[in-house]
C-alpha cells in the first residue's frame, strides 16, 4: 500500500511538496560514419553529387591552407597561427549551411568557414601575417573578423541578430566558438539574451576537446556543452563534428528556423583538434600519441572521400586534379601575400577614429618623421 | 523655453535622437517601463515603442557586447550601464571590440555606439554606486570619453556623442542630475566633442576640471574672488581625446594651474593634463601644477564621502599655494 501511495504522490508533485519540474534530453546525429558508410538516408542536399564534392573541396582547401600557413610560420614568414587540422567539417559544414546574407561571427580557428564565405586565401595570409588589411574582406563584407579573445564575440552575435529582428530581415547571425568559450560569462550572457528575445542567432560550439592544454572533461561537470543552451531556453543538440553532412544538415535546419522567426538554436559539433593549439604550442607536453592516434581514424576528409569513392563519385584522377588546383590557388595567394609590402607606419592612426583627432596629429607626424629618417 | 535639470536634458537629447534617426536605439537595464533608475529614459518606451527602447536582461558585459553587434550593423545603440560601479565587465567589450573594430577591419566595420553611465559620488548612495572610473576608459585608444557638467552641455554633448561615428563612453554626474536647472532649447543642436569649455574667464590661475567638480571649482573661484584672485575655469568635457590647446592657452594666460577631479589621484586624467603642461607649457608656468583629486583610497561609504570628494576649500587652498609660490 505504501508503495502505491508513493506513486500517487509522484503524479501530484505539488501536493507532495516535491517533484520534477522539467526534463531535458540532448540529441546527437550523424549521417556518414568514420569508415565512410552512410548510416541513414542522407539529407536532400547531399543527394546531389556536386554538393558533396563542393563540401569535400572546401575541406581540402581549408586543410591545404592550414598546412601552408604552418609551413610559412615555421620558416618565419607568417605569425603565430592556429591550425584547424581535423576540424574542417565543422567550419565548412557551418558555412555551407549559411545563406549569403546570413552573417558569420567566427572564432580564430574557422579558416574553412571564412574561405567558404568568400574571404580569400590572400586575405587570410595577410591577417595571420600581421596586417589588418586581411580583415578588410572584399566579399562577405558584413561578416565579423575572427575573434581572438575567447567567446567575447557571442554578445556581438546577439546584437547582429537583434538588428536583423528589429529591421524585420529574414537573416541569421551564426556564431562559432570553441569548447573553452562555454566556460565564459560572455557566452552564458549571450545565450541567455538570445533565448529571452528569441533572436535569429545560431550558436555552434566547435568542441575539439581541448582548450590549449585543458581537456573538455575538466572544463565542466556538465555531460554535454549543448545543455548550456537548454539552460537558456534554446533548443540544443549535438552532431558528429567530423561528418560534414551532419554539421551542414543541423546548421541548415537551425538557420531555416532562425530566418523564419523560430528563434535561436545551439549545435555542439564534436570534433578533435589533431594539431597543436597554435604554432607556439607543443601539445606533446599535455597529451600523448595514444590519445591522439585513434582520432585520426575519425577525421572528416578521409571519411567523406571514402563515401564518395564508395558511391562511385570520386576517383584517383579527381583527387589529383583537386590537389593540383588547390595547391595552385594557395601558391598564388602565398606569392601575392609575400609580395605585399607593409602598410605605411601612419596607417596605424588612419582608422583609430573616423577622422584623426587633433590630439593624435602630432603623434602621427612623429611616426612618419621617424620612418623617414 | 523650459528650465530643465541635467537628467531631463539627457532625456530630451535621447528623445530628439530617437525622433531624428531611425537607427538610434536605447537599451539597458530598466530603461523601459521603469524609465531608468534616475528617470533618464522616462517616457521613451511609451513614445517610441519597444523596438526602439529595450529593457535588457541583467548583464553589463553583454549590454556593451550586443551594442557592438548592433553598431556594426549600422544601428546607433545608446546603452545604459545603471551605475559606473557595474561598468567593469563592459571594459572588455569596449577595449577589445568597440574601440578597435574600425581599426582591425580598416574601416570595413565600425562601432557608432554610446555607453551611458551615471557616475560619481556625493548623493549618499550605497556601496559601488559612487565611482569615477573615467581614466580607465580614457586610456583606451579608439574611444571617446565625455562628461557633461550642465543641462545644456548634457543635451548638446549627448547628441554629438550619438551622432559620432565612433564609440563614446558618456558619464553623467549623478550629483548634478537634479542640482540645477537651466533653459535648454530642444533644437537638436550638438555641441562639439574634443573641445573644452571655458566656464569662467580669469587672469591669475586656471582651474581645469570636469563633471560634478565644476560645482566645487566654481565655489572655489568665488572664494578666491573674495580675495581679489581672478580664476579661470576650464571644463574639459571630452576627456579623451582632450583639448590640450584650450588648456595650454588658459595656462599661457594665467601661468598657474590646478586640476580638480573626483577620481583617485594616481593615474587619473589630471596626471595626463599635468604631463601635457610639463611637456608643452613649462615656460608659461609660474608655479608647480597641483592636482586636487579623490584620495588613493577605495571610495568610502556615504558617511565619509564628503571628506573624500575635493571641496571648494581644498581647491581654493591649492590655488593660494600656487599664487604664493616664489
Amino acid at each position: 500500500m505504501s508503495a502505491e501511495k508513493t506513486e500517487e504522490t509522484l503524479t501530484e508533485p505539488w501536493a507532495a511538496g516535491a517533484g520534477t519540474v522539467v526534463r531535458f534530453e540532448i540529441g546527437w546525429s550523424r549521417f556518414i560514419d568514420p569508415k565512410g558508410k552512410a548510416v541513414r538516408p542522407l539529407p536532400d542536399f547531399a543527394r546531389d553529387p556536386a554538393e558533396l564534392k563542393a563540401l569535400y573541396r572546401g575541406m581540402v582547401l581549408a586543410r591545404s591552407f592550414d598546412a601552408k600557413a604552418v609551413a610559412l610560420q615555421r620558416t618565419g614568414r607568417l605569425g603565430t597561427f592556429p591550425s584547424a587540422l581535423g576540424q574542417e567539417a565543422v567550419s565548412v559544414g557551418v558555412a555551407a549551411a549559411m545563406h549569403a546574407d546570413d552573417l558569420l561571427l567566427p572564432s580564430f580557428r574557422e579558416h574553412g568557414a571564412q574561405l567558404w564565405r568568400g574571404v580569400s586565401l590572400f586575405e587570410l595570409f595577410l591577417f595571420w601575417g600581421g596586417d589588418e588589411r586581411g580583415n578588410d574582406f572584399a566579399e562577405a563584407r558584413e561578416d565579423f573578423p575572427v575573434c581572438v579573445p575567447v567567446g567575447t564575440h557571442a554578445p556581438h552575435a546577439v546584437g547582429v541578430a537583434l538588428a536583423f529582428k528589429l529591421r524585420r530581415e529574414a537573416r541569421a547571425a551564426v556564431c562559432v566558438f570553441g569548447d573553452g568559450a562555454t566556460s565564459k560569462g560572455d557566452v552564458a550572457e549571450a545565450l541567455n539574451i538570445a533565448g529571452a528575445w528569441q533572436l535569429p542567432a545560431v550558436f555552434v560550439i566547435n568542441n575539439n576537446g581541448w582548450a590549449i592544454s585543458f581537456p573538455v572533461a575538466k572544463q565542466t561537470a556538465a555531460e554535454t556543452l549543448a545543455q548550456k543552451g537548454i539552460a537558456a531556453g534554446i533548443p540544443s543538440e549535438q552532431v558528429d563534428g567530423n561528418d560534414v553532412v551532419a554539421v551542414r544538415e543541423a546548421v541548415a535546419r537551425a538557420i531555416a528556423k532562425a530566418r523564419s522567426g523560430g528563434g535561436p538554436h545551439l549545435i555542439e559539433a564534436l570534433t578533435y583538434r589533431l594539431g597543436d593549439h597554435t604554432t607556439a604550442d607543443d601539445a606533446s607536453r599535455y597529451r600523448n600519441d595514444a590519445e591522439v592516434s585513434p582520432r585520426w581514424a575519425e577525421e572528416p576528409i578521409v571519411r567523406l572521400r571514402h563515401y564518395l569513392v564508395g558511391a562511385g563519385l570520386w576517383a584517383k584522377a579527381d583527387e589529383e586534379r583537386l590537389l593540383a588546383e588547390t595547391s595552385a590557388e594557395i601558391e598564388a595567394a602565398t606569392a601575392a601575400y609575400l609580395d605585399t609590402p607593409p602598410q605605411s607606419p601612419g596607417a596605424m592612426f588612419d582608422f583609430t577614429y573616423a577622422s584623426l583627432p587633433q590630439a593624435l596629429a602630432g603623434q602621427r607626424r612623429a611616426v612618419l618623421d621617424a620612418a623617414a629618417e | 523655453m523650459p528650465e530643465i535639470t541635467l537628467v531631463q536634458a539627457v532625456n530630451m537629447a535621447l528623445a530628439r535622437a530617437l525622433g531624428d534617426d531611425e537607427a538610434v536605439v536605447v537599451l539597458g537595464e530598466d530603461v523601459g517601463a521603469e524609465g531608468g533608475v534616475f528617470r533618464a529614459t522616462d517616457g521613451l518606451l511609451q513614445r517610441f515603442g519597444a523596438d526602439r527602447v529595450l529593457d535588457t536582461p541583467l548583464a553589463e558585459g553583454a549590454i556593451a557586447g550586443l551594442s557592438v553587434g548592433l553598431a556594426a550593423q549600422g544601428l546607433r545603440p545608446v546603452s545604459e550601464i545603471q551605475f559606473t560601479g557595474f561598468i567593469y565587465p563592459a571594459i572588455d567589450q569596449m577595449a577589445n571590440h568597440a574601440a578597435r573594430l574600425r581599426t582591425r577591419t580598416r574601416g570595413r566595420l565600425s562601432c557608432p555606439m554610446v555607453l551611458r553611465a551615471p557616475c560619481g559620488g556625493g548623493i549618499r548612495a550605497v556601496e559601488h554606486h559612487s565611482e569615477s572610473p573615467e581614466a580607465m576608459f580614457a586610456h583606451i585608444p579608439g574611444l571617446r570619453v565625455v562628461i557633461p557638467s550642465s543641462p545644456a552641455r548634457a543635451y548638446g554633448l549627448l547628441l554629438a556623442a550619438i551622432r559620432d561615428p565612433d564609440p563614446v563612453v558618456f558619464f553623467e554626474p549623478t550629483r548634478l542630475y537634479r542640482a540645477a536647472r537651466e533653459e535648454v532649447e530642444d533644437d537638436g543642436a550638438a555641441l562639439p566633442l574634443d573641445r573644452a569649455f571655458v566656464l569662467r574667464e580669469g587672469s591669475d590661475i586656471s582651474l581645469v576640471t570636469w563633471g560634478a567638480m565644476t560645482k566645487e571649482t566654481a565655489a572655489a573661484a568665488e572664494l578666491l574672488a573674495e580675495d581679489g584672485i581672478s580664476a579661470e575655469i576650464v571644463d574639459l568635457a571630452t576627456l579623451k581625446p582632450f583639448d590640450a590647446e584650450t588648456v595650454l592657452a588658459s595656462v599661457g594666460k594665467t601661468g598657474r594651474c590646478i586640476i580638480v577631479h573626483e577620481a583617485p589621484l594616481t593615474g587619473g586624467v589630471g596626471a595626463e593634463i599635468a604631463a601635457h603642461l610639463a611637456e608643452e607649457g613649462l615656460v608659461s608656468l609660474l608655479a608647480p601644477v597641483e592636482r586636487v583629486a579623490g584620495w588613493d583610497t577605495v571610495m568610502p561609504l556615504p558617511r565619509l564621502e564628503q571628506q573624500y570628494l575635493p571641496s571648494a576649500a581644498r581647491v581654493a587652498a591649492a590655488a593660494r599655494r600656487a599664487l604664493a609660490y616664489q
